[in-house]
């Protein structure tokens, strides 16, 4: 049985950790992702979860900590501003290997920026952004019905994982509304949590402090034998006509929506385009990249952001191909036309 | 059509997301075929996007007059009432659509003008079937008792969009007809209207052909 709703991408995400068990959740106001935390203030006091508007985003993610400590799923959200004041508590989680899923609707940057959708947070979300040597799964939905799907996969994954995992997402999306089918019974699995503390359960202890650096080292050792692990088995990349793509366009999120219209177009002028659109932006799918780059002469990197994305492009081709960028920033989009006149110039550049 | 039926005053509230912005400009669009001063007013305090400014070019060509905030639309989100929303109380020649912010949050702007509102206004409760939080009549009629509590004031008759975006289809919004007459029996109301993009071709009484702008690519 499935039904359909209609439905914000905010809303999607809150409705998404629902269904996957998330009883808890701490925010704090920040547009534009008030609707996921409005959603959430009507929702869960009813069937017997905690919303709590925090004092700030340095309290709510730390409430997250908490929380997961404890061994309970677990969420906040914020936007781009927000989410730079949650990067503390994103290394604590980290440093304690403890499951959480954070949401950031990315709006332009720097500073207070706009409240318009923005990429900018890129580098933050996927080269670690708080101190020290970490990872976090980072998902980037492109439609309301994968902001729900993602937000479900995003729960499992922190568990299976025991690390952060966060949904990359922009204004764009967590505004906009969309026809979306809710599958009745898609409840995923929230396991037992045989390291979590609590009074009962004997001495169990999380902690990010080390008083021998020995011990710290080995802690970091273990923990990127899981990165390792999570980088060979979960990339998620589309493709759209890409197999047999000249120009091949590296595209996430709403930006990979635009970008198939640029592709079709370039089609439409017997332009051989196609769109390899990172569905993980950490692990970035340098597979799929590396394997475009048989076939492909070019690269363009359209992105939100001046350039950030890019430099993954480049480093999972080796730079073996010319990368260009195609980017609008500040919360400007780029239209299908300038993608499109992109693949155009890339066309050119590979010919030279 | 349910046009004669209107007060001087016609007010768009209900549920975040069912729909009020899009119908207050089509409203006000339609009523300027018949008059000569149509005002649209946006008293939106909750929604920083998808305001009544995003139709400006439309009702600009159709003679519409639009009072909105000089905040709206901009990255500027402090709730502000633009300065001439008055006038539409005052000026007794003018049919004013008024486009409130969703639920009772929104509705809290409207109580400083709950006195104007006592006469020859239309109230109307917006409802979509296909949102998750009004999906059933019992929640929908919880819905407006907040919304009228918070604004001061009583709603008068129904307008069910029920909708699914762009993938609507007529089955869609013929499915949703025993929904809104639920919620007009809970409620003791008349349906108004049930609008319906235009683009579906469904006619008759009942129906309200309405267009819609998308903006999004794919």
């Amino acid at each position: 049985m499935s039904k359909r709703i209609l439905i914000k991408g905010n809303e999607a995400i809150a409705e998404a950790a629902i269904a996957s068990g998330c009883r808890h959740f701490f925010g704090y106001p920040i547009t534009p992702q008030n609707e996921l935390a409005a959603h959430m203030s009507r929702r869960l006091p009813k069937i017997g979860g905690c919303y709590l508007q925090a004092e700030s985003e340095v309290a709510a993610i730390n409430m997250v900590y908490g929380a997961s400590a404890a061994g309970v799923r677990c969420m906040t959200s914020s936007s781009s501003p927000g989410i730079s004041l949650k990067t503390e508590g994103l290394s604590y989680l980290a440093g304690c290997d403890l499951p959480a899923v954070v949401i950031n609707v990315q709006r332009g940057g720097p500073g207070l920026g706009s409240i318009q959708p923005s990429q900018a947070d890129y580098f933050q979300a996927v080269k670690g952004g708080g101190h020290g040597d970490y990872r976090m799964i980072v998902l980037a939905p492109n439609s309301v019905q994968e902001m729900y799907s993602h937000t479900c996969k995003a729960f499992d994954l922190a568990d299976q994982y025991r690390l952060t995992v966060m949904i990359l997402t922009d204004g764009f999306l967590g505004q906009m509304m969309e026809p979306m089918t809710v599958e009745s019974g898609q409840l995923t699995v929230d396991s037992e949590k045989d390291w979590a503390v609590g009074g009962k359960r004997g001495k169990r202890i999380v902690n990010s402090l080390f008083l021998k650096p020995a011990d710290l080292e080995k802690s970091n050792l273990e923990r990127f034998e899981r990165y390792k692990l999570v980088e060979e088995s979960e990339p998620l990349h589309e493709g759209y006509m890409l197999d047999d793509a000249e120009i091949v366009v590296a595209a996430y999120g709403a930006t990979s929506r635009i970008t198939r219209n640029a592709i079709d177009e370039a089609r439409s002028q017997g332009v051989k385009a196609g769109l390899l659109r990172p569905v993980t932006v950490w692990p970035f799918p340098k597979k799929a990249f590396a394997k475009a780059a048989e076939h492909a002469r070019a690269f363009v990197s359209a992105e939100m952001s001046m350039g950030q994305m890019i430099e993954d492009v480049e480093l999972a081709i080796r730079c073996r191909r010319p990368v260009l960028l195609c980017s609008r920033v500040g919360g400007m989009a780029p239209e299908p036309k300038q993608i499109f006149d992109a693949i155009l110039q890339a066309d050119k550049e590979a010919a030279r | 059509m349910f046009l004669d039926g209107l007060g001087r005053i016609i007010l768009l509230a209900g549920h975040y997301g069912s729909g009020k912005t899009t119908l207050a400009a089509n409203l006000a669009v339609e009523l300027r075929k018949t008059k000569n001063r149509v005002t649209l007013c946006d008293l939106d305090i909750v929604n920083p996007y998808f305001r009544s400014i995003d139709h400006r070019e439309w009702l600009d060509e159709s003679g519409v007059r639009l009072i909105s905030s000089e905040l709206a639309g901009s990255s500027l989100e402090s709730p502000g009432f633009p300065p001439e929303a008055a006038s539409v109380f005052d000026d007794e020649e003018v049919t004013a659509v008024i486009d409130v912010g969703g639920d009772d949050r929104g509705a809290l702007a409207l109580g400083r003008y709950a006195e104007q509102l006592r006469q020859n206004t239309t109230v109307l409760l917006v409802v979509n079937q296909y949102r998750p939080l009004s999906a059933d009549a019992e929640d929908t009629c919880g819905i407006c008792r907040e919304i009228e509590s918070a604004g001061r004031f009583r709603f008068t008759g129904i307008i069910n969009n029920s909708n699914l975006g762009a993938e609507t289809t007529k089955e869609d919004v013929i499915s949703s007809l025993p929904y809104a007459e639920e919620i007009g029996k809970q409620l003791g109301l008349p349906i108004t209207a049930c609008a319906v993009d235009k683009r579906l071709g469904l006619t008759g009484k009942t129906f309200w052909p309405i267009q819609i702008k998308r903006k999004w690519v794919s």
